[in-house]
């Protein structure tokens, strides 16, 4: 037990030091990388690593280490935009919901099941088609896929919140509403949220690079991850590599995140447990 | 339980007509014209006149709520228009290529559920020994692999390095092994950890307890009801993995050629066929709604709590 208590705290620390380094990497791309991630040089085609590339260059000649940098930096913003959007409406849909209750909850519960009705990433493909390609559209699909399932989540915690022992006592020892919930029941929700959010940041990238792979997300010359997977698919009877960089880049990101929100929902687990089910 | 079925599928109703409203805002809300796109399909010089004419013959110069009922209408009649560049009907030709996309989605969640089911029970019985971390490491690796890249990953193994499998195109079984494995492996992790989960919650419940002091065999105490209490929650589970399967099989097709629905809905998306992406977009929701009820009629069925409920409700 100690032992696995151990390589487990092991792993979170693991994990924390790869999310500080690619998020690192993304802010210093332009500093780090060795070179533009769009120079074309046909006479480095698939030029194998070397001092001048440390990992290669790509059938255009550009080099695979500066791809995967810039590439952190459009996974790392768009997740980051996308957790940001559906926290804000997923809140105040959630808690709105919640705390008002009667039609007003009905409503917004109803247009929540609405979303939850599609299949996610056939609706996102869909909202990408309509609007067109391009990051904001892509941000902006996997959001509205996915925020329903929040605002149900952050509204069962805010009802089962809303009625505990300690909330009451708040309220009757003389604590107004807005107090009441500003003090006792935003703060433990926003905690869970937090930790929900942590979670699935590594489904959302999955989405956003699964659409860019597609053709459907971010336009291929911006050095996007699923974009570089894309790019090398026929190459890769030839040349593997160009497939395994970018695709262990999202593998070890979604890990790290993966692993860092199984250790932050373990530490603060019972309220999350009851409300999700 | 049949008044069940029946309010069940009373809902399915406003549940369904605000899907196509959601669809039919993101299409007029969307900034892309399809009457540009209809004339650049045909072949059209998109002049000025030229697309007055096509607003006119798409009807998107009437008010909005006439173009939706009028779209709706159409809709119920199974009536999804033509598809701008083939000129054949969209239900058609979807319904062409949609039989071989759940062929391959039936076949990957047959292999979720038939290789989660021995994987969580192992791994549950096993708890903290060898095969419990091996399933549990497996899980890990599972979830937080992207479909996309482990498809190139099982052709590079396996059709590349060991040249057992081939990589592209529909044909016998072997075809389909590797996209459903591409398509399957995050939900059978998912499963795994679900009934690893339910398993041990079970085998320490009361009832377990029960059936032990009452002097049954352990394998019976297992076999005859931890399992089968275990196994209802999965049933709601299978019910989520569709649309992850759904959203899969359209990488999956890609990247293996597979002449399924979603590569072709994905190629309707490059040429802005407004047509063939909304009827997608319906009979995929539709199909994922459908299965979604079943899966909730078999869990009552199974699950008398909720069978008796709905009956007193």
């Amino acid at each position: 037990m100690m032992l696995e208590n151990m390589a487990r705290r092991g792993l979170v620390v693991f994990a924390c030091l790869v999310i500080l380094v690619l998020g690192l990497s993304a802010a210093a791309a332009p500093l780090i990388a060795p070179h533009s991630p769009d120079e074309v040089d046909l006479s480095q085609k698939f030029a194998p690593a070397s001092l001048e590339h440390p990992l290669g260059c790509d059938h255009l000649g550009r080099d695979v280490l500066s791809r995967l940098l810039y590439g952190a930096r459009v996974s790392m913003g768009s997740v980051a935009a996308i957790a940001g959007f559906i926290l804000v409406l997923g809140f105040a849909v959630g808690v709105t919901a919640g705390f008002l209750g009667g039609k007003v909850d009905s409503a917004l519960m109803r247009v929540c099941d609405v979303f939850l009705t599609f299949p996610t990433f056939i609706l996102a493909m869909f909202m990408v088609g309509v609007l067109g390609t391009g990051i904001v559209n892509v941000i902006l699909a996997v959001s509205l896929t996915h925020w329903a399932w929040y605002a149900r989540i952050i509204r069962s915690l805010a009802l089962s919140l809303k009625n505990r022992e300690y909330v009451l006592a708040a309220r009757v020892s003389g604590s107004g509403r807005m107090k009441t919930a500003w003090l006792h029941i935003l703060p433990p929700i926003f905690a869970q949220l937090v930790i929900l959010a942590t979670l699935d940041i590594g489904h959302m990238m999955m989405h956003v690079s699964g659409l860019s792979f597609l053709g459907l997300g971010v336009a291929p010359p911006t050095p996007e991850w699923g974009v570089m997977i894309s790019d090398a698919r026929q190459f890769v009877w030839t040349h593997p590599e160009l497939i395994m960089y970018p695709g262990l880049m999202i593998f070890i990101t979604v890990m790290a995140f993966n692993l860092l929100g199984d250790a932050m929902r373990d530490a603060l687990d019972p309220a999350l447990q009851e409300a999700a089910h | 339980m049949l008044y069940y079925i029946l309010k069940r599928l009373a809902l399915l109703v406003p549940i369904l007509l605000a899907v196509s409203l959601v669809v039919f805002l993101i299409l007029r809300l969307g900034q892309g014209d399809p009457a540009m796109s209809y004339l650049r399909l045909s072949g059209i010089p998109p002049t000025d006149e030229a697309l007055a004419v096509a607003r006119t013959e798409l009807g998107l110069n009437r008010p909005l709520p006439v173009q939706y009922l009028d779209w709706l209408g159409k809709a119920a009649r199974l009536d999804f228009g033509r598809s701008y560049v083939t000129k054949n009907p969209v239900l058609e030709e979807i319904l062409y290529y949609l039989p071989n996309t759940l062929v391959l989605a039936g076949f990957s969640l047959f292999l979720t559920l038939a290789a989660s089911l021995p994987l969580g029970v192992i791994s549950a019985m096993e708890k903290d020994r060898l095969p419990d971390q091996l399933v549990r490491g497996l899980s890990f690796f599972g979830v937080s692999i992207p479909n996309f890249f482990l498809g190139f990953l099982l052709v590079w193994v396996f059709s590349i390095k060991l040249r057992w499998l081939p990589s592209l195109g529909m044909g016998g079984l072997s075809h389909m092994i590797l996209p459903a494995a591409t398509m399957s492996l995050m939900s059978l992790c998912i499963n795994a950890r679900l009934i690893r989960a339910n398993m041990l919650e079970n085998l320490h419940s009361r009832y377990a307890l029960y059936a032990r002091a009452r002097g049954l065999s352990e394998a019976s105490v297992v076999g005859r009801h931890v399992l089968a209490n275990s196994l209802i929650p999965v049933v709601t589970a299978v019910g989520m993995h569709v649309g992850e399967l759904f959203g899969g099989a359209v990488v999956a097709e890609s990247i293996f050629a597979w002449p399924g629905v979603g590569r072709y809905a994905v190629s309707a998306i490059y040429n802005r066929d407004y047509p063939v992406m909304q009827c997608f977009i319906l009979i995929m929701t539709l199909l994922f709604v459908v299965m979604n009820l079943g899966v909730d009629i078999l869990y009552a069925w199974l699950d008398p709590r909720i069978r008796l409920q709905g009956e007193t409700s």
